[in-house]
Order: structure tokens, then sequence, then C-alpha cells
């Protein structure tokens, strides 16, 4: 592998990883709620969360930017109270990638929080456990196996980015330049056939890598959980 | 120390409303009626588990619901234990984790106490297992054990044995006698198994429509008229309690003590001066007036010279159905309405009761 590819996979690696380390706890909040709370607007509110899943993600880097941009409305009091900008940087096509990893995340971890019985947190209450600790013993610890592959799905998704984060942070190489734009740049160019396509063997490794942890992950869980 | 429970509560779902009332003591109270009678309802209801409970709920000095005064303590900070129907383990902790898992003295159980209460209840082998691996009893026992090791002040018991098969519950039911006297909390029992009431407790309490009917020692309270509905067709009668004054090894036959009247019992293993509770069903009961009591040449000897305490208001059915008094125990008959016609049996009138059965619940 030659420096730029390295710097390029290592570069993906970070946006996938940070976008999914910020959208998971959102996205198991999200879950939680929609899976045991009933609320007005409750229809909206999972549409609106589905919705990156089924715009186009120029659409949704559009409003990325129109938001987060410099002169957005969340986008320019960042800028002004905190100095902070997602423009052309590579926290704004994590900030894209999570957006649009969001959907795949809720889901699995929605249905199995949606399987657990709710007559355990009834049950540990009657033993004198509180809230926090029954969200550590019985929600998360049964949550988990969708949490694990939400997260994974999900972070094959950020990996793999690319409309919206091409919308919103353009292809800076070494800044925003990732594994999809970088494939896109080389194919592009006349002689960039062969260099494209080592990065496109890089980014199916990375994925069917995240497959097999994933598939490792869960078995290790259902033995965990069968016990002996 | 012993606390007394006084429960008194009205539970508001949709349209339908229910009604619970009594107070209890250390020992076994049983809230006892046909499905649909409110009973499960109640006893969610003192564990703080449903929304709409107004009245009061005390035990000891501790109020529990007052809403009146606009008090609710919420369940996890009650103190009651609660043994669901179904076990309710936590399937990704192993026997030993589910057994440790309550919190009501603030820090779990140690060590000590759970090899205790394993041992007790005879699920020592099982501690590392997982609780889908374990048989529907086994689950019962670790859910039973679980509760009593949160250190509750209060046990409640949802029908624990309901979804079992008879030989588990035949093997269950002494554990629960056994948690009953080494323990000194109050337990609530919910079952509409006669047997298993008969057997268990001390304190009755009668549901049916979301009513309580009759609340009071069980000895009262099973032979009432009100509890014939809750018993069902057939099943109505007396509970007793009686000593053995003597055993006639000749013939096989022990002598209790009734009231100061002798019945004889032919079931063997009695020692004298044991208390024996004994269920006597008012379709095994007869009656007879004047001399007939005291005729020769006839089979039954259980004859007990009693007083007719009530007579049932009903007059509609082909059956009487009698309260007897005999000192402070009350048995139950039942006459065709054609025979208390002709006999001309009333309220407060000597007759004989001729006992043609009688099923031993307990012994100790």
């Amino acid at each position: 592998m030659s420096e730029t590819e390295i710097q390029i996979v290592l570069l993906s690696l970070r946006v996938a990883g940070m976008a999914i380390l910020v959208a998971l706890p959102l996205a198991f909040a999200v879950a939680w709620l929609f899976a045991r709370h009933d609320f007005p607007g409750k229809s909206f509110a999972q549409a609106l969360v589905m919705l990156p899943l089924v715009v186009p993600p120029v659409v949704t880097g559009y409003g990325l930017l129109v938001l987060f941009g410099t002169q957005g409305p969340i986008g320019g009091p960042l800028r002004e109270w905190l100095g902070f900008t997602f423009a052309f940087r590579w926290t704004g096509a994590a900030l894209a990638a999570g957006v649009m990893a969001f959907p795949l995340l809720v889901r699995p971890i929605r249905l199995s929080l949606e399987a657990i019985d709710p007559s355990l947190s009834e049950m540990a209450r009657t033993l004198g456990v509180g809230r926090l600790r029954r969200f550590l013993t019985i929600t998360l610890p049964l949550g988990l196996p969708g949490l694990i592959a939400g997260g994974i799905l999900g972070f094959a998704k950020a990996l793999g980015e690319f409309g919206a984060t091409i919308t919103f942070v353009s292809n800076v190489p070494g800044e925003t330049q990732t594994l999809s734009l970088a494939i896109y740049s080389l194919l592009q160019s006349p002689q960039g056939d062969a260099a494209a396509l080592r990065l496109i063997g890089f980014s199916v490794v990375l994925a069917l890598g995240a497959v097999i942890v994933s598939e490792l992950v869960q078995r290790r869980l259902g033995a965990g959980a069968a016990g002996r | 120390m012993s606390e007394m429970l006084h429960v008194d509560i009205v539970v508001r779902q949709g349209a339908f409303e229910t009604e619970c009332r009594f107070d209890a003591e250390a020992g076994v109270t049983a809230l006892f009626g046909p499905s649909g009678a409110g009973k499960t309802t109640a006893l969610r209801a003192i564990a703080g588990l449903v929304p709409g409970a107004s009245g009061t709920i005390r035990l000891g000095e501790r109020i529990l619901l007052d809403s009146a005064r606009g008090i609710g303590v919420p369940a996890e900070k009650r103190r009651v234990g609660f043994v669901f129907q179904e076990g309710r383990l936590l399937p990704h902790l192993t026997v030993a984790s589910n057994l440790t898992y309550g919190r009501h003295g603030g820090r779990g159980p140690t060590d000590e106490a759970l090899r205790h209460m394993a041992g007790f209840l005879g699920i020592g082998h099982l501690l590392d297992r997982k609780p889908r691996t374990l048989s529907g009893g086994e689950r019962q026992r670790v859910a039973i054990g679980r509760a009593l090791l949160s250190d509750p002040a209060l046990l409640l018991m949802d029908e624990p044995l309901a979804s079992l098969d008879p030989a588990r519950r035949a093997e269950l039911l002494p554990m629960i006698e056994r948690v009953r006297d080494e323990t000194d909390i109050p337990i609530v029992f919910v079952s509409h198994n006669v047997g298993e009431v008969a057997r268990l407790a001390e304190t009755l309490v009668v549901m049916d429509g979301g009513r309580t009917l009759a609340a009071g020692p069980a000895l009262d309270i099973f032979p009432r008229f009100e509890t014939d509905a809750a018993l069902g067709q057939g099943e109505a009668g007396a509970l007793v309690e009686g000593k053995v004054t003597a055993i006639d090894s000749q013939f096989g036959i022990a002598t209790v003590d009734l009231g100061g009247e002798a019945l004889e019992l032919t079931q063997g293993g009695f020692s004298v001066g044991q208390i024996v509770r004994l269920r006597i069903l008012a379709g095994d009961v007869s009656l007879a007036v004047g001399d007939a009591g005291a005729m020769e040449g006839l089979s039954i000897r259980n004859r007990l010279v009693t007083t007719i305490a009530a007579i049932a208001p009903d007059r509609t059915g082909p059956y009487a159905e009698l309260l007897l008094g005999l000192g402070q125990v009350r048995l139950r008959a039942r006459v065709t309405r054609k025979s208390l016609f002709e006999m001309g049996l009333h309220e407060g009138q000597r007759v004989t009761a001729m006992i043609k059965a009688v099923s031993v619940e307990r012994r100790r």
C-alpha cells in the first residue's frame, strides 16, 4: 500500500468511526423512545428519522449545507461561539456519514428493544432495583445484539457514503476524500483505473471484515445467552 | 418482627373496578376467587405496579399508599417481594446472578445468604446454569429465592404454582409452607385452587367480580355462604382445626377433639397432641333431629351435636345450605329443601351432624 492509500483508508475509518461513535448513543435513545413510548407526532418523528434513507443523498447533503454551513442556523452560531466549523473538514464528512447511517442504526436497535419482555422491568421494580440499574442490567444487555447489528450496518454504510459527503464538504484530499470519493476521483482521470481498482479492493476487504466481526460477536453473544 | 398489613383499596381500570379490603399478619393470606375476580389486580396494586389505585395500604408503621394525602410509594421503594406466575427470570444471567439481583437492603445479599437460600430451596446444583435450561419448578424456586433474598417486608405470590404440573406442584407446596414457617413476614398468595388455600391460608380473602366478599381468619371465612361461589360447585364446606386426643391402634382410628365433640379419623400417621386441619364438604354432612341422632344401627360413627347457625337465604334450587355451630367450630351441611321443609329445620335448632367423609389438609 502506498502512503496515500494508507492515508485514504485511515481517513475513511476515522470518519466512519467518529460518525458511528456519536450516532450510536443517539440512535439508541431514539430507538428506545420509539420502542417504549407513545407520544403525539410519533409517526412524523419516525418518518423524519427514516428520511435520509429515502431522499436522494444529494438532497441530504444540501440540507446539511443549509443547516450546518458557516452561514446556516446551526453552523453560524457554532462558528461564532465555539469557532467550530464543519465546512471542508473531516468532521463534516463524519456528520454526513452519521446522518446517512442513522436510520440503519435505529431500526435493528428498535427491533431488539421491542423484543425485551416489559414484564422484566416490572419484576426488577418489585426487587427494589432503580431506573439506572434496570437500564444497565436489562435494557442494555438485552438490547446489545441490536446495538451491534445496527452499529456494524451503520459503519459499513458510513464507510461507503458518497453523495451527501461530496455535496456537504466537497472532495478535499487528506481532509474529506474518503475511499468512495477517492475512487470516484481516480475513475474521472484517464490513467486512474488501476489505482481505483486497488482502492475498490480495500473497500471490499473493510466491508467484509466488518460483517465477519459482527457475525463473530453475535455468535458469541448468542452462546452467552444460551448458556450451558 | 412481624408487621401488620392493612389493605383498603379501589383500583379503577377503564370501566372495571376492583375493591380489596383486608388485614393480615405473618403467615399466609390467600386472595381466593374465580378467575376475573380481581385477585391479581389487587396483588399488583399492593406491589405498586398498577396506576389508578386509590385508598390506603399500610405495612406496620409504613404507609405505602394513602391517596387522600397524595402518598404513593413507588414499587421499587415498597420493600415488597413479588413472585410472578411465570417466574420472570433474567434470561442473560445465571441462576446465582438472578438470585442476588434484588436490592431492597441497598446492597445485594451476601454469598453466605445466597448459599443458605440455594440449600433451602434445593437449587444449589443449578447456580451456574442459565434460566432457559431450567424446568418450570426449578424456575419458580429461583423466583421465590430471589424475592426472599431481596429482603422484603412482605411477600406477594401470584399463583406461583398455577403453571406447574401436579407433581411439581406437590413438591413446591411444602416449600412455600417452609417459607411461611421460617420467615416472619406476611405472605399474600393469590389462588383459585381450593386445596392450596385450605392447606396454606391463615387469613382468607374471598373475591368475586372485583369485590371483596369476605375477609378474616380462614377457619371463619371458609364455611361462609359468601365463599361458596369461589369454591365452586360441590366444594362448599368447612375448614376446621382440632387436637388429636387418642389413637386406637386396634381399629386404626384417631380421635380429634372438635369443639368438645369427638371426631374419628381413619387416615393413619397421627400422633397424640398434633393439631390437624380438616376439610369437611357440605355434601358429606347429613342432619338428624331428636332421637334419630343417637339411633343405634347406623354405620356412620361421626355424629356431632351442633346448632343450626344459619340457613342460606337462597331458596330456589333443590338443595338448602346450612351453617352449623359447635362451640367456636363452624360446619356446613347440605340437605334437600324438601328435607328442610319436612324436618322443620330452623336457625337455633339443635341437630346432629352425621359426617361421612373428612379430608386432612395439614398436621403440625
